[in-house]
């Protein structure tokens, strides 16, 4: 095994009596990059990041997170890992920065207090107790308990969940500030907005297993880009895009694996027969579009 | 050394939370110091029939007030915290640092013990001053003796029952449910002389009235007989072990699910 990869995971199993949650799955992070673990509920995302955090102990499979095998319990591996859980709560009676610096006890070398305050954004409510914060507001409390012992690897556990719009920008500030600190993340989340915007590397789970993975433009591509516009009513297609094509009123959207030699042949013959093409565009698939392409083929296999 | 530091720390952490969370801090604190006036001053003056010299009712509140100090601190005080630490995920928190366990649990059984110790010395000097209840200087040993053995094995019953309490919100229910009818039955409040001898026999089998009795047993040698204490002894040390079994094997650092 390298040493270039921060977790190295293969073949790995969990089941909870007769539900099978994670289904055998293989993972590389590298050193240093963002990775995301992306899927609906239920999918196994949480299973899979608490085996790698050490509460879970999986069923089979190798796992290796920083050369350590997490089942074990080792403190040395926790001084080097942060883990912000997907439901927890702050104690109720102690400040942010008391909070904070409690953690910070537990290491050998903690981030100072004024970094882990700066990169969550929690400066200026350091002396502030939880009940005074917002969700959004204990969610990055929670994120500054996980970087406070200066980790190598930091899990976050959907860091965003149930975050309004605003938040959730301020948010991938937060984790972009993390990647400017060399730390290696390893997020799940169901928001593809989310991992297009900060992750370097990402991974669609669904029912237990990795149906796909990239980084976040490779997973968009997945989806085929779809030419659109608007034209007359009743048009007949030449027989190569026919079946391509979808009809709603005037709008037509016209789906291509191949999507030079579609418009070619689409815009010959609008010219040829002068057929006005108007509005004429090109959606390059977003990551959403993957996802719920990904999700509804996992879905129409299970009902096999 | 860096252990000590960090079970300082700690310590300090678990001291800090207990006063700032009012409404532990006065059931612990405030509410064994309340009864023990209330009940010595409607009470404390009245004698028992004696054949030497009468004894006041104060010298048995002081030392029973004493137990349910101690086990207000110890036993309610933890199983109650630990459960709710559970509940909220903080213990889950804890378990991903590298925070040993044994310092997280020490902490935390330190701050009940001594806090236990202060309420204790608080009641002692207050028995002694107000109302004429005072502890024999001969037996200031088996006085100690008895209130460590007794804070351990309320320590280790309130961490065997956190264990098994299912969830935050019936810690409250289970543990009440559990202290109020013992300390009724384990002459804390009453005497117990006129029960019927199967209540009595009840209340023999649980360590509150062994830890109320040994305590008392040191306040008047009238009360003091040897055989007695080495039975409080021995069924406190009993209760020790099984609470500890219980503890080790059923320890939960997450909520069921």
């Amino acid at each position: 095994m390298g040493n270039s990869y921060a977790i190295e995971v293969e073949g790995l199993h969990k089941s909870y009596g007769d539900i099978e949650a994670v289904r055998g799955i293989d993972l590389k992070v590298k050193i240093g990059e963002i990775f995301a673990l992306l899927g609906p509920n239920g999918a196994g995302k949480t299973t899979t990041i608490e085996i790698l955090e050490g509460f879970i102990e999986p069923n089979a499979g190798q796992v290796r997170v920083l050369g350590y095998d997490p089942a074990r319990h080792e403190r040395t591996y926790k001084e080097r890992i942060g883990i912000v859980l997907q439901e927890t709560e702050v104690e109720e009676f102690l400040s942010v920065e008391e909070s904070i610096q409690l953690v910070r006890s537990y290491y050998q070398n903690p981030l100072s207090i004024d970094d882990v305050l700066a990169a969550t954004g929690l400066t200026d409510l350091r002396k502030v107790r939880p009940r005074k914060l917002s969700g959004g507001q204990k969610r990055r409390l929670d994120v500054a308990m996980g970087l406070a012992g200066n980790p190598d690897l930091l899990f976050l556990d959907e860091p965003t969940t149930g975050f309004d719009p605003h938040a959730r920008r301020d948010a991938w500030d937060m984790l972009r500030n993390l990647r400017e600190l060399g730390k290696t993340v390893l997020l799940t989340s169901h928001y593809m907005d989310e991992v297009e915007h900060v992750a370097d590397r990402a991974a669609v789970m669904i029912s237990g297993k990795i149906v796909s993975e990239g980084t976040p433009q490779e997973l968009a591509h997945e989806s085929e880009p779809t030419i659109c516009f608007s034209a007359d009513k009743n048009l007949t297609f030449p027989k190569e895009l026919a079946a391509d094509v979808n009809q709603d009123d005037d709008r037509y959207e016209l789906s291509s694996p191949d999507l030079v030699k579609t418009l070619h042949v689409l815009t010959g013959w609008a010219i040829e027969n002068s057929v006005e093409l108007e509005n004429l565009s090109i959606s390059r698939g977003s990551l959403d579009d993957a996802f719920v392409k990904l999700t509804q083929s996992s879905e129409e296999k299970s009902e096999d | 050394m860096r252990q000590l530091r960090l079970l300082a720390i700690q310590f300090v952490y678990e001291n800090v939370r207990f006063w700032r969370n009012a409404i532990a801090a006065f059931f612990t604190v405030a509410l064994p110091l309340a009864m023990m006036v209330i009940l010595c001053l409607l009470l404390g003056s009245q004698q028992t029939s004696a054949e030497s010299a009468p004894i006041y009712l104060s010298t048995f509140y002081v030392p029973a007030i004493s137990a349910m100090a101690v086990i207000g601190a110890c036993f309610t005080n933890i199983a109650m915290e630990v459960a709710i630490s559970r509940d909220r995920g903080l213990l889950k928190r804890y378990r991903g640092t590298p925070l040993p366990t044994s310092i997280l649990v020490s902490a935390k059984l330190t701050h009940a013990i001594l806090l236990g110790f202060l309420l204790v010395i608080c009641l002692l000097c207050l028995g002694a001053w107000a109302f004429d209840a005072t502890l024999q200087d001969m037996r200031v040993g088996m006085f100690s003796l008895m209130l460590i053995l007794g804070s351990a094995t309320f320590c280790a019953l309130g961490l065997a029952i956190a264990a098994v309490i299912p969830n935050a919100e019936a810690s409250p229910a289970i543990v009440q449910a559990i202290v109020l009818p013992l300390l009724f039955i384990s002459d804390v409040f009453l005497p117990m002389d006129n029960a019927p001898s199967w209540l009595q026999w009840i209340a023999s089998v649980f360590p509150v009235r062994h830890f109320a009795l040994g305590l008392q047993s040191s306040f008047h040698p009238l009360l003091t007989n040897d055989i007695q204490e080495w039975v409080h002894l021995v069924v406190l040390s009993i209760w020790f072990v099984v609470g500890l079994v219980v503890a080790i094997r059923y320890f939960r650092w997450e909520p069921k699910r």
